[in-house]
């Protein structure tokens, strides 16, 4: 067994990524308004508590069965297949919308998420994390739960709200979100 | 680390460098002392940008869960194969200098990274972006947007057509001057894997003085994102070639040989 190569390091996203990456279509997993449908929405703060307007985030989601999506389209999204990937830079105010559906359980009994990862300028290389349903009965027994703090386990859930779920991002403060490594 | 810097505007590149030298001296000694490094750091005040942008606690280990073990799907309803030629996107050529870029995508064994999508971006040749907050006052080229995508091939290949990027200011400093790159982003095999960077061009002088690429403190980790001149991928009377291979790494699940019909 020879050693594993060294992984290619990351770099900052930069200021002008926005001309580039975000397309039409890319927040929207299912159709705004459609049958299912939830928002997920939220703000992204810098450790000043000031919203972050040029910061892209991507999740990435098992379908409402908890199945893999393996399916082509994101990029250019039919309206009837779902993917489970999309794409959100957030506004001048640091907001974020994506339209999607709420993710089931890939196995019994396991608590479902949407995988993050988040880029900004002035962030140096992608963050990864986790966002959690609020109320769900299988984070009482998620490992990953579990395993933090009260204060950090509150950073992963989101809020159910009129609309659907809002979750913030924290890059640095009091309220600091809690990210991953898979290592 | 040391302590950001209140100091505003009147920070020369000297400055700079001098920060830049005490956090590689700091990270060599880290590293020899068996501490695993993160390349690039996220905490790295000479990026004056990262000050308030970079989490201060340690990430926290999670096993991968089973979506985060695979990766978003991309096909030939995503990308047209003319989207990775980024010469052909007006009526006439971007003017610079004409570039193939190319070389291939794997995981951290040497596997490829099969019909994965690879998205650039980049200044035009004079260093300037197509960007609303860009300030640069450098000529806007019309045949020139700077964006691309493609597929990985079979083999974990990716090749562009385009022209080379110019330096350009960007106001971290007095004077500071951004090496000629170009931004990639790259999903592999498992969502754990996704990555965004910067493929940097040979011998750039604005190494030693870009805050950025010197995030990455140690030098082996920063020579894995500059290109290779590659004269085997330049064209006779028409590109100068470059290579520029990408090692993704992170949990993924059980590899399986390409089955027919596959490739």
């Amino acid at each position: 067994m020879s050693t594993p190569d060294r992984p290619t390091p990351g770099q900052t996203i930069g200021p002008f990524f926005g001309y580039a990456l975000p397309y039409e279509g890319d927040a929207d997993l299912v159709p705004p308004g459609s049958a299912g449908s939830i928002r997920l929405h939220g703000r992204v703060y810098d450790g000043a508590g000031n919203p972050i307007p040029d910061a892209l985030l991507e999740i990435w989601q098992t379908d409402a069965d908890g199945d893999i999506p393996q399916a082509e389209g994101s990029l250019h999204r039919d309206g009837w297949t779902f993917t489970g990937w999309g794409r959100a830079d957030t506004d001048l105010n640091g907001h974020y919308t994506f339209s999607t559906v709420l993710p089931g359980a890939a196995k019994d009994g396991a608590a479902p998420f949407f995988a993050l990862t988040v880029f900004a300028r002035g962030l140096l290389d992608k963050l990864h994390t986790r966002i959690y349903l609020p109320g769900h009965p299988a984070n009482a027994g998620d490992p990953l739960l579990v395993s933090l703090s009260e204060d950090e386990r509150a950073t992963l859930v989101a809020t159910a709200d009129a609309t659907g779920l809002r979750f913030d991002v924290h890059l640095q403060g009091d309220r600091e979100t809690t990210f991953l490594t898979y290592g | 680390m040391t302590a950001p810097t209140t100091k505003q505007s009147v920070e020369t590149q000297a400055d700079l460098s001098a920060e830049i030298a005490e956090l590689e001296k700091l990270s060599i000694e880290a590293d020899a002392e068996g501490q695993n490094v993160r390349q690039p750091l996220l905490d790295y005040p000479p990026y004056r940008s990262s000050i308030l942008r970079h989490p201060t606690k340690d990430p926290r280990h999670a096993d991968p869960e089973t979506i985060e073990l695979w990766a978003p799907c991309f096909g030939n309803s995503d990308v047209d194969p003319l989207e990775a030629d980024l010469t052909i996107a007006g009526s006439n050529e971007p003017i610079g200098e004409r570039i193939t870029v190319s070389g291939r995508v794997t995981d951290g064994e040497g596997r490829p990274v099969r019909n994965q999508l690879v998205e650039i971006w980049q200044a035009n040749s004079a260093g300037r972006y197509i960007h609303k907050r860009e300030q640069h006052p450098a000529p806007l080229d019309p045949n020139f947007t700077g964006v691309g995508r493609c597929l990985t091939d079979s083999e974990g290949r990716y090749r562009f057509q385009t022209i080379k990027p110019g330096p350009y200011p960007w106001g971290n400093h007095i004077n500071a001057w951004r090496p000629a790159h170009i931004h990639f982003s790259l999903f592999g095999r498992a969502f754990t894997q996704r990555l965004i960077t910067q493929m940097y061009f040979p011998s750039d002088p604005l190494f030693a003085l870009d805050p950025i690429y010197q995030s990455i403190t140690s030098q082996k980790d920063r020579d894995a994102l500059v290109a290779r001149y590659d004269h085997d991928l330049s064209t006779p009377e028409y590109s100068m070639g470059y290579n520029w291979d990408i090692v993704l790494t992170g949990p993924s699940r059980t590899w399986t040989e390409p089955e027919e019909g596959d490739l």
